[in-house]
C-alpha cells in the first residue's frame, strides 16, 4: 500500500516533501523516508505517484512490496 | 564591451559626483554614486538598454568587470530540491553551471543562513550582494528561498538580494519577486528551439506531472519566456546564464541572444560546459567536451553587440568569504555560526570601507586613462593573463595563482575578457613539473602573464612556450600596466625588434576546484 525511499540513493535534496498530498514524507537523518501508513501511491490525488515524479535520481522512490497495494 | 572615456580628462580636476558618472559611464558602477544622474557625457549606455535599466546596472557591484575586483557576493544554499534535470548536472553535487562541480555545499535553514549573511557581512565588508542559487532552484523553494530574503532585508536593507533559477516556476513568483525587492533574477536559458532542449533536459516537474522529451522543452522555455517578459514588466533586472555546449547549443545560442535580448534582459552571461567523467553528469558519462577558451571567445564575440556580455562569471559561488583566493569559509562553518548568539551588523565600518574602496578605483581609472593617451591606432591585439589576489593590481605570485585574470589590449584600451582557473603550480615542491604545461595551456592564448613575482624555473618554461613572464608591474594597477605594456609592444614591432604573431588556442578546465572549496 505504499512507496518507499531507497535511503542509499537519495540525495536529500528535499523535492519529494512538499509534493507528497498526504504529507507522508519527512526527513531523517540527512535523507527523506515515507509513513507507509500515510501514503497512497498519490490515488485519489494525482495520475502519477508526485514522489517518483519529482525524484531526481532514478528508481529512489520505489513501491515496497512490504506493503500490498493501496485500494481506494 | 563599450569604452567610452576616451573624451575624459584628468580626473583630478573634477568634483566627486561628476568623476563618480564617469566611472560609472564606464560601467564601473561606484555604490555610493546615487547623486549621480541617468545619462551624463557622450553615453545613455548601450543603444538597446533603457534608461531606467542602465541607472540600476552601472551603479552595480556585479555588472562591472572592474567593481567585481573589489565586492563580492556570497551564495547561501536554502533551497535544494529542483523542478528539472539537466544533462549537465549531477543533483549529488551542486549545479555545475552555478558553482564549482564537485563542491557540495552545506544545507542551510533559512535562519541559520540570514545569520551566517550578517556574520560575513560584517567582517568583509566587500560583501555587498546575496544570492540565493543552487543546488537546486531557488523557486522551487519558495518558502525557504524568501523567508531568508525577509530575515536579511529586516536587519541589513543595504544587502542587495538576488537569485537564480531555471525559469520554470518564475511566472508564479514575480510579484513575491518585487514585493521581496529583489535586485536581480537570474535565468538560465539554454535554448529557445524545443527540439535543441530535449539533449538539454531529460525531463521536468510541472503541474503535479513529469515531461519529458520535446514537450519538456517547449514548456520549459514558453515558461521561461514569460518570466522573462513578467520581470521586465514588473521592473527587475533579468541576467541570462546560457551553458554553451558545443554540437548542441554553440551556434543556437546566438539565437537565444535575440529572444533574450528583445525581452528586455539587460545582460547576457555565455559560460562553457564543464563535463568531465568523474562529475558523473549525463554528459560528463557520453563524453560531451566543453568548449575551448578560443570558441567560447568568440560566440561571446558574437553575442556582444550592443549588449553587456558578462566576462567576469567564473563559474564558482564567487564567495565573500573565499574572495579572490583569501578563503576565510573556516571562520564561518555551520557549527560556528550556530555558537554565536545574536550577530551584530555593523553598517557603519561597511560604508567607511566601501568609501575607501571607492577612492581607490577612481585612481585606478584615472591611472588607466593617463596611460590611454596618444596611444597610435594599430590593429594589433595583446591578451594578457595576469596573476592577482584582487584590487584591480597585479599583486599574486605567479606560483600561488590559482586563477588568472584575461585583458585583452588594443588601441581602443584593455579589457577584461574572462578568468582561467588553473592548478597551483607551487605545490609544496610536488607536481611542479606536470602542473606548469596545465597552467600554459590554460593561459596558452596569451602574449604575455603579469606577476607580482615569478621563479626562475616557470620563467624560462614560459619563455620556452612564447608567453612573456612581466613582474615589472607588480602591485601595479592592471590596466595601466596592460597598456603601458601594449604600448612598448607596438614600439617594438614597429621598429623590428618583434614581429607580432597571434596566439594559438587555449584550455577551460574541467576538473574539480576543491583548492579553495
Ligand atoms: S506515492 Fe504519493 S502519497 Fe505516496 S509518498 Fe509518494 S507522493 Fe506521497
Ligand atoms: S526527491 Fe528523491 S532524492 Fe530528493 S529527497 Fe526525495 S527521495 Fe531523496
Amino acid at each position: 500500500m505504499a512507496y518507499k525511499i531507497v535511503a542509499s540513493q537519495c540525495t536529500g535534496c528535499s523535492a519529494c516533501e512538499p509534493e507528497c498530498p498526504n504529507v507522508a514524507i519527512r526527513e531523517k537523518n540527512g535523507v527523506f523516508i515515507i509513513d507507509p501508513k500515510k501514503c497512497t501511491e498519490c490515488i485519489g490525488h494525482f495520475d502519477e505517484a508526485q514522489c517518483v515524479a519529482v525524484c531526481p535520481v532514478d528508481l529512489t522512490c520505489v513501491i515496497d512490496n512490504a506493503y500490498p497495494r493501496y485500494q481506494a | 564591451m563599450q569604452s567610452t572615456m576616451t573624451d575624459m580628462e584628468t580626473s583630478a580636476a573634477k568634483p566627486l559626483t561628476q568623476i563618480l558618472e564617469q566611472i560609472a559611464e564606464h560601467k564601473g558602477c561606484g555604490t555610493s554614486s546615487e547623486g549621480g544622474k541617468a545619462s551624463c557625457g557622450s553615453s545613455d549606455g548601450p543603444a538597446d538598454m533603457a534608461p531606467e535599466v542602465w541607472e540600476k546596472v552601472k551603479n552595480h557591484p556585479c555588472y562591472s568587470e572592474e567593481a567585481h575586483h573589489h565586492y563580492a557576493r556570497m551564495h547561501v544554499a536554502v533551497a535544494p530540491a529542483c523542478n528539472i534535470q539537466c544533462n549537465y548536472c549531477n543533483r549529488k553535487y551542486d549545479c555545475a553551471n552555478e558553482s564549482r562541480p564537485g563542491v557540495v555545499s552545506e544545507k542551510l535553514t533559512p535562519e541559520q543562513a540570514s545569520k551566517k549573511v550578517l556574520a560575513v557581512a560584517s567582517a568583509i565588508p566587500q560583501m555587498t550582494v546575496l544570492g540565493i542559487a543552487g543546488p537546486g532552484d531557488p523557486l522551487a523553494n519558495p518558502a525557504k528561498t524568501f523567508k531568508t530574503f525577509e530575515l536579511i532585508a529586516k536587519t541589513a536593507p543595504d544587502i542587495k538580494l538576488c537569485l537564480s533559477t531555471n525559469g520554470l516556476a518564475l511566472p508564479d513568483h514575480v510579484d513575491t519577486i518585487k514585493a521581496f525587492n529583489v535586485d536581480h533574477v537570474t535565468i538560465t536559458i539554454n535554448m529557445v528551439d524545443p527540439e535543441i532542449g530535449q539533449h538539454i533536459y531529460p525531463w521536468i516537474y510541472y503541474k503535479n506531472k513529469r515531461y519529458t522529451g520535446i514537450e519538456a522543452a517547449r514548456i520549459l522555455t514558453e515558461r521561461q519566456m514569460l518570466g522573462l517578459e513578467m520581470l521586465t514588466a514588473a521592473g527587475v533586472l533579468a541576467k541570462i546564464n546560457s551553458v554553451m555546449i558545443p554540437g548542441i547549443n554553440d551556434k543556437h545560442l546566438v539565437e537565444v541572444n535575440k529572444a533574450v535580448k528583445s525581452r528586455g534582459a539587460f545582460l547576457h552571461n555565455i559560460m562553457p560546459l564543464i563535463s568531465a567523467p568523474e562529475h558523473g553528469t549525463v554528459f560528463g558519462l557520453n563524453g560531451q567536451r566543453g568548449p575551448s577558451a578560443q570558441e567560447l571567445k568568440a560566440l561571446q564575440d558574437a553575442c556582444e553587440g550592443d549588449m553587456n556580455m558578462m566576462r567576469h562569471c567564473r563559474q564558482c559561488r564567487a564567495d565573500a568569504v573565499g574572495l579572490l583566493g583569501e578563503d576565510r569559509s573556516a571562520e564561518f562553518t555551520t557549527e560556528k555560526i550556530d555558537e554565536m548568539s545574536e550577530v551584530v551588523y555593523d553598517a557603519e565600518s561597511r560604508r567607511n570601507y566601501q568609501a575607501l574602496v571607492e577612492a581607490e578605483r577612481m585612481e585606478k581609472v584615472a591611472a588607466k586613462e593617463a596611460a590611454m593617451a596618444n596611444l597610435d591606432t594599430t590593429d594589433i591585439k595583446l591578451m594578457i593573463a595576469v596573476a592577482t589576489k584582487g584590487q584591480g593590481r597585479v599583486n599574486e605570485h605567479f606560483g600561488h595563482a590559482t586563477e588568472f585574470q584575461i585583458y585583452e589590449v588594443g588601441s581602443a584600451g584593455s579589457k577584461f575578457v574572462g578568468h582561467r582557473r588553473v592548478d597551483l603550480y607551487c605545490q609544496g615542491g610536488f607536481g611542479e613539473e606536470e602542473t606548469l604545461p596545465s597552467v600554459v595551456r590554460a593561459i596558452n592564448d596569451c602574449h604575455a602573464v603579469f606577476v607580482a613575482k615569478i621563479g626562475g624555473c616557470p620563467r624560462d618554461e614560459l619563455k620556452a612556450a612564447g608567453i612573456d613572464p612581466v613582474d615589472r608591474f607588480a602591485h601595479e594597477f592592471i590596466e595601466e600596466s596592460a597598456i603601458t605594456y601594449f604600448r612598448e609592444y607596438c614600439a617594438k614591432v614597429s621598429t623590428g625588434e618583434i614581429e607580432h604573431q597571434a596566439r594559438g588556442d587555449a584550455d577551460i578546465r574541467q576538473g574539480a576546484y576543491i583548492a579553495a572549496a
